[in-house]
């Protein structure tokens, strides 16, 4: 125990800033990426609207690992080269912006048609619509669905030790390749990702409750 | 028609004129971008016959399916121990006990929000310092079990609020006891709604399977990952293999949208959105 905190506790640090990092960066990217390929697959526009739709089933679908291990490992085959941490952070941008992508259009969804046909039947044009009418609504029900999303990516980060990103779950696990110290340094990491997430979940509820309307 | 729908207006002759180059140019961008790509993997010498001619070779394809045999079975070791345990887990989670809703209320946020892998290095380098040291395979499917039942218990808690209140009411109206009620009326039911939700989320339980990469357990993904060892045709193997996950796992996200289609009515309103998205 004693070992743990003289020791250790830079490394745990380290690999918990390096988490957050990553999680804040791969969903970030997602967001971006997600609206993205969500605005693809409603478009008007069809080899744009399949496109969306490959890549949504590409992505849902595919294992973090192995898109990890493609970018990392494969991609020099090919003489594409990037750091760690950018090789993490693309594979996890890729598969976060196809699920937001859903979590977009679920919200978009939950809308109720007849709230965008009386937009419309009061003359708003297609930006009306979408500012006055869509948009508000649509953020309140997308809000824990994106949240669902955030924690996702959270908990997918510890995938990324598996291709030599020093994040917290690698870090605990090479501490304790080196001293066995028992659970401790486990619990502390999940209590760790616990608490993030929790504060996620926090966030996400008192964004929900600010954005509601009482009908 | 839905509301993503209902956002434009029938395109009218201008509009459709603007479609039709959006469409063009989007064709031409796209051919492109998939032509560079085939480009530079010709470049590097990557698309030479004898580096993908291996899988077409019996014992490499062997090789590959024991793996893929593999995966199949830690899937399905999983999914039979953590739908009864989410099941037990949302049940408690629903009941009126106080202690035995606050622990399953924390089984599952817990297990919910730590990531598997974790669990994992748990049970392989953790917990064998207390002599407690299982066959590799547990080490995957145990840990893989307790964090999907905390899944599995939100979608079937999901599904029995799901039921109108009524049915139960009217159960215990007519004279059931409270264990009657949930088992003569609403799990049926709640069951029936799930089913969709829980194929689905096989999905997430064969991505889960890939941990055996990092664990050593001789799945689809560590096969790959010995086999490129051999051949040192990396991108062929991972490209190819991860096309496997992706024909699998889109087969059975078919299969439970079929079976969405044919419950129709309630289910498909638990959607995705009922539960955390299963990225990983």
């Amino acid at each position: 125990m004693d070992q743990l905190f003289t020791t250790y506790l830079g490394d745990l640090l380290a690999g918990l800033w390096m988490t957050v990092r990553l999680t804040a960066v791969a969903f970030a990217g997602s967001l971006v990426l997600g609206t993205v390929v969500a605005a693809f697959r409603v478009s008007p526009v069809a080899p744009l609207r399949a496109l969306g739709r490959f890549y949504v089933e590409l992505f849902v679908n595919i294992p973090l690992i192995s898109l990890l291990v493609v970018v990392t490992f494969g991609l020099p085959d090919v003489g594409v080269t990037f750091d760690l941490f950018t090789c993490a952070a693309i594979s996890m941008v890729l598969l976060g912006a196809a699920f937001t992508c859903e979590a977009i259009r679920s919200g978009v969804n939950a809308v109720p048609v007849g709230q965008v046909e009386a937009g419309r039947a009061v003359g708003l044009d297609f930006f009306g619509v979408l500012r006055h009418v869509l948009f508000p609504q649509a953020f309140r029900s997308v809000v824990q669905p994106i949240v669902n999303v955030f924690i996702g990516i959270l908990l997918s980060s510890s995938l990324a030790g598996v291709i030599g990103v020093k994040d917290l779950t690698l870090q605990v696990s090479e501490i304790n390749n080196k001293a066995a110290l028992g659970l401790t340094t486990y619990l502390l990491a999940a209590f760790a990702y616990i608490v993030i997430a929790l504060l996620a979940g926090g966030l996400g509820s008192r964004l929900e409750q600010r954005l509601k309307v009482l009908r | 028609m839905s509301t993503q729908d209902s956002l434009f207006d029938v395109a009218g002759p201008r509009a459709r004129r603007r479609i039709r180059i959006a469409t063009l140019v989007s064709l031409l961008v796209i051919a492109a971008v998939a032509a560079l790509v085939v480009l530079r993997f010709a470049q590097a010498g990557q698309l030479a016959a004898d580096r993908w001619a291996e899988f077409t070779q019996g014992p490499y394809l062997l090789f590959l399916l024991a793996g893929l045999g593999n995966t199949a079975v830690a899937a399905a070791a999983s999914a039979v121990l953590a739908l009864p345990l989410g099941l037990l887990l949302a049940l408690g989670r629903l009941s009126k006990g106080g202690i035995l809703r606050r622990v399953c209320t924390v089984w599952i946020e817990c297990f919910r929000s730590v990531p598997l892998l974790l669990v994992v290095y748990i049970f392989v380098s953790g917990l064998p310092q207390y002599g407690i040291n299982p066959d590799i395979f547990w080490k995957l499917v145990i840990p893989i079990t307790l964090c999907s039942s905390a899944v599995m218990a939100e979608i079937f808690r999901a599904g029995i609020t799901a039921l109108p209140s009524g049915q139960a009411e009217a159960g215990l109206s007519i004279g059931l006891s409270g264990g009657q009620v949930t088992r003569a009326i609403v799990l049926p039911q709640a069951i029936r709604i799930v089913v969709p939700s829980m194929v689905a989320q096989l999905v997430v339980l064969v991505k889960d399977t890939t941990l055996g990469y990092a664990v050593s357990y001789p799945e689809l993904m560590k096969t790959s990952n010995n086999l490129t060892a051999y051949t040192n045709h990396l991108i062929q193997t991972y490209l190819i293999i991860a096309a496997v996950y992706v024909v699998t796992n889109v087969l059975i996200s078919h299969f439970a949208r079929w079976l969405e289609s044919r419950f129709s009515g309630r289910s498909a309103r638990l959607g995705r959105s009922a539960v955390g998205a299963g990225i990983g």
